[in-house]
């Protein structure tokens, strides 16, 4: 499904390559965890996925189901399945949750050429999705983000990637900030969505999220390369031993 | 060899092609009145500090500059709501498209019929607010109004009027001048809604003085119009009285020059006045707003909310001010006034002041100007919608503070409408 090979990319303003050959295959059905130090590049291999300005690709590609995901506009990206969940949601004043999320599934549903949701069926669905993640009508009113607290905002987020459900998720620290009962809101919202032709990237620096969400494979990045791949067992080695022991005996 | 002409050489060349215009005798008294006092302050000049960041000339230019007529191939704005209409054309009114003049708990006169008549209601109002607005900065152009002007309304209201009253100004000769005064007394307990829609004329100068008694209540909408080349210089003059409503909304999408200026006295207590603007140019675009805001009275609050979205050399300037006089005591004053600058050739200038003299006040005032913000922009497109989609739903969360300032929610819909229809077609 998604296939990144030897990626590498370097910050567009400064001589500075931050992914030094990036290998990475998810299939359909699958979960797969990135762990990593900070500053490793898990972040900015989720930007350059999701096509944030600021990065140049120098070497390598990564195609989702076959197509350039490079090539195409931030938009196209999302409307061919792609979904990020931000390590640091933003904040929009102005414009309300609700109008967000209407505009958004209304523009992937144009981009694939189907019929745009009625204000009705919308409302139904919103109202069944946000109620399993806790969301109260009042952050559905509210301005995108605005005022919400950590655990609000990755809440949100979740809501977003079930009202899209897209075919390729990636999860960018979704677990940080959050206390024990929004860890298992946001985990059993991701494992809702789980299914045979969905696959997962869930970035994240501890094995507590993968307690709830189990991967198929863990991969250990550092200094922008996929370092090590093993199975669950890999990321409990990292709880118990940090990063240490690892890095050193692939140094 | 020649001396430098001064504004008052200007002023007096400028009356010796015009002379007052015929009328009954009150309002003969109150054209010469304000001739006079026009005289005294001269046409606005260049170095006349509140022109600083917009020249007068060609809005007191004996040849008017041509603005071609433009047809905007929609329907006018507020066209589906249920109102009294009045149409005037370059200036001039036009019965045969224009709503039979009488309503319930209104009374509604051409201001040439009243000006035929020795003595009026008017003459409390008509250039009585204007005068007032002279001081303590000189509004020239407003004078040049209250001598001159032949055509206009003048509006008595005395209940509750839930059908608004829209004027709607047709622009059909590219060199036409045109000059309108109306007067809106809104008696005590009463209340009215007053719109204002398209370009008027090549060149528009236009005063609306408002009397709001005690208890009263004054809604004021406006859609300046999308002709390019047209010019405007407007004001409106305001006097409040105790626990008495102001709302004013100006929506401007493009015209070449448009200067509106607004002188709003708070005279009765527990009263509330708010104006706000939402201005969009694109390209050869210049939008002066000019809000001149006294607290003379306790316990009253006042708004000043405009939002500028400029690209393209398009400029956008704004002067606001809040005076609270002594014993304007727990005065609310707001002003906030703020520019989207949609590339780098577009420009902001404002200048924002307060003026206090009561101790027991909340007075908050700010200004920015910024760009799009990229975060946002591209949080929106990762979740699917199209970069120009975006960027349109970026700007109308800028602008939503000042339309939140409307209270109808279907006068509210139509500017919003207007607003979309004009970013998607001026998109990059
Ligand atoms: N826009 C940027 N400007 C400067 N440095 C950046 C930028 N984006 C990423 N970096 C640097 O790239 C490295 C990887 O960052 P990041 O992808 O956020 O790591 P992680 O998510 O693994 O903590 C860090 O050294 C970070 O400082
Ligand atoms: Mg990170």
């Amino acid at each position: 499904m998604l296939s990144i090979n030897n990626l590498h990319v370097k910050l567009e303003e400064e001589d500075k390559e931050i992914l030094k050959g990036v290998d990475l295959t998810v299939e359909a059905g699958k979960v797969h965890a990135i762990m990593g130090p900070n500053g490793s590049g898990k972040s900015t291999l989720s930007y350059v996925l999701s096509g944030r300005d600021g990065y140049e690709v120098t070497d390598g590609s990564a195609t989702l189901d076959g197509d350039d995901l490079l090539e195409l506009e931030p938009e196209e990206r999302a409307a061919a399945g792609l979904f990020l969940a931000f390590q640091y949601p933003v904040e929009i004043p102005g414009v309300g949750n609700m109008t967000f999320l209407r505009t958004a599934v209304n523009a992937q549903r144009k981009a694939r050429g189907e019929e745009e949701l009625s204000a009705g069926d919308f409302l139904k669905l919103v109202r069944e999705k946000a109620k399993a993640l806790k969301i109260d009508a009042d952050m559905l009113m509210r301005p995108v983000n605005v005022g919400f607290s950590g655990g609000e905002k990755k809440r949100n987020e979740i809501l977003q990637m079930a009202m899209l459900e897209p075919r390729m998720c990636i999860l960018d620290e979704t677990d940080s900030g959050l206390d024990v009962d929004a860890m298992k809101l946001v985990s059993e919202g991701v494992n809702a969505l789980r299914n045979e032709g969905r696959g997962f990237l869930v970035i994240t620096h501890y094995q507590r999220l993968l307690d709830h969400i189990k991967p198929d494979v863990v991969h250990i990045m550092a200094d922008g390369k996929i370092v090590k791949s093993g199975g669950p067992e890999l990321a409990l080695e990292v709880e118990n031993n940090g990063y240490g022991d690892i890095l050193a005996e692939v140094a | 060899m020649a001396h430098a002409q001064t504004k008052f050489d200007v002023t007096e060349a400028r009356l010796a092609d015009v002379s007052l215009p015929r009328g009954g005798r009150w309002i003969t008294e109150a054209r010469e009145a304000a001739l006079a006092r026009l005289r005294a302050m001269g046409l606005p000049g260049r170095r006349d500090e509140y022109w600083k960041f917009t020249r007068p000339d060609t809005l007191i230019s004996a040849d008017v500059p041509e603005a071609a007529v433009f047809d905007p191939q929609e329907a006018p704005v507020f066209d589906d709501l249920d109102k009294l209409l009045i149409v005037f054309v370059d200036g001039v009114f036009d019965a045969d498209a224009s709503s039979d003049l009488s309503g319930e708990g209104i009374e509604i006169e051409r201001l040439a019929t009243a000006g035929e008549a020795d003595i009026h209601w008017a003459k409390d109002t008509y250039g009585v607010l204007e005068a007032r607005g002279q001081t303590p900065v000189h509004r020239p152009l407003a004078a040049w109004n209250t001598a001159f002007a032949t055509d206009g309304i003048v509006v008595r209201v005395t209940d509750k009027v839930s059908r608004p009253i829209n004027m709607r100004y047709l622009h059909k000769d590219p060199t036409s001048d045109a000059i309108l005064h109306h007067v809106v007394r809104v008696e005590s307990g009463a209340e009215v809604t007053l719109l204002e829609t398209g370009p008027a004329a090549a060149r528009f100068n236009k005063s609306m003085e408002v009397d709001v008694a005690a208890g009263g209540a004054f809604h004021h909408i406006r859609s300046q119009g999308r002709d390019h080349e047209r010019r405007a210089a407007t004001h409106i003059f305001a006097r409040l009285g105790t626990e008495s409503v102001f709302k004013s909304f100006t929506l401007t999408a493009n015209g070449v020059l448009t200067r509106n200026e607004a002188f709003i006295e708070i005279m009765g207590d527990d009263a509330v006045a708010h104006i706000a603007g939402a201005a969009l140019g694109d390209g050869d675009f210049h939008h002066d707003d000019t809000v001149f805001i006294t607290h003379d009275a306790v316990n009253c609050e006042s708004r000043q909310v405009f939002k500028k979205v400029l690209r393209n050399g398009a400029v956008g300037t704004f002067q606001g001010k809040i005076l609270v006089k002594a014993g304007a005591q727990k005065t609310d004053g707001y002003q906030i006034s703020q520019s989207l600058l949609l590339d780098d050739d577009a420009q902001f200038l404002a200048k924002p002041e307060l003026e206090i003299y009561a101790d027991d006040v909340a007075c908050s005032h700010g200004s920015t100007s910024g760009a799009i913000d990229e975060e946002a922009l591209f949080y929106l497109r990762s979740r699917g919608v199209p970069a120009g989609e975006a960027a349109d739903l970026l700007v109308l969360a800028f602008l939503a503070e000042a339309i939140d300032e409307i209270e109808r929610d279907d006068i509210a819909d139509d500017i919003r409408g207007r607003l979309e229809g004009w970013l998607a077609r001026h998109r990059s």
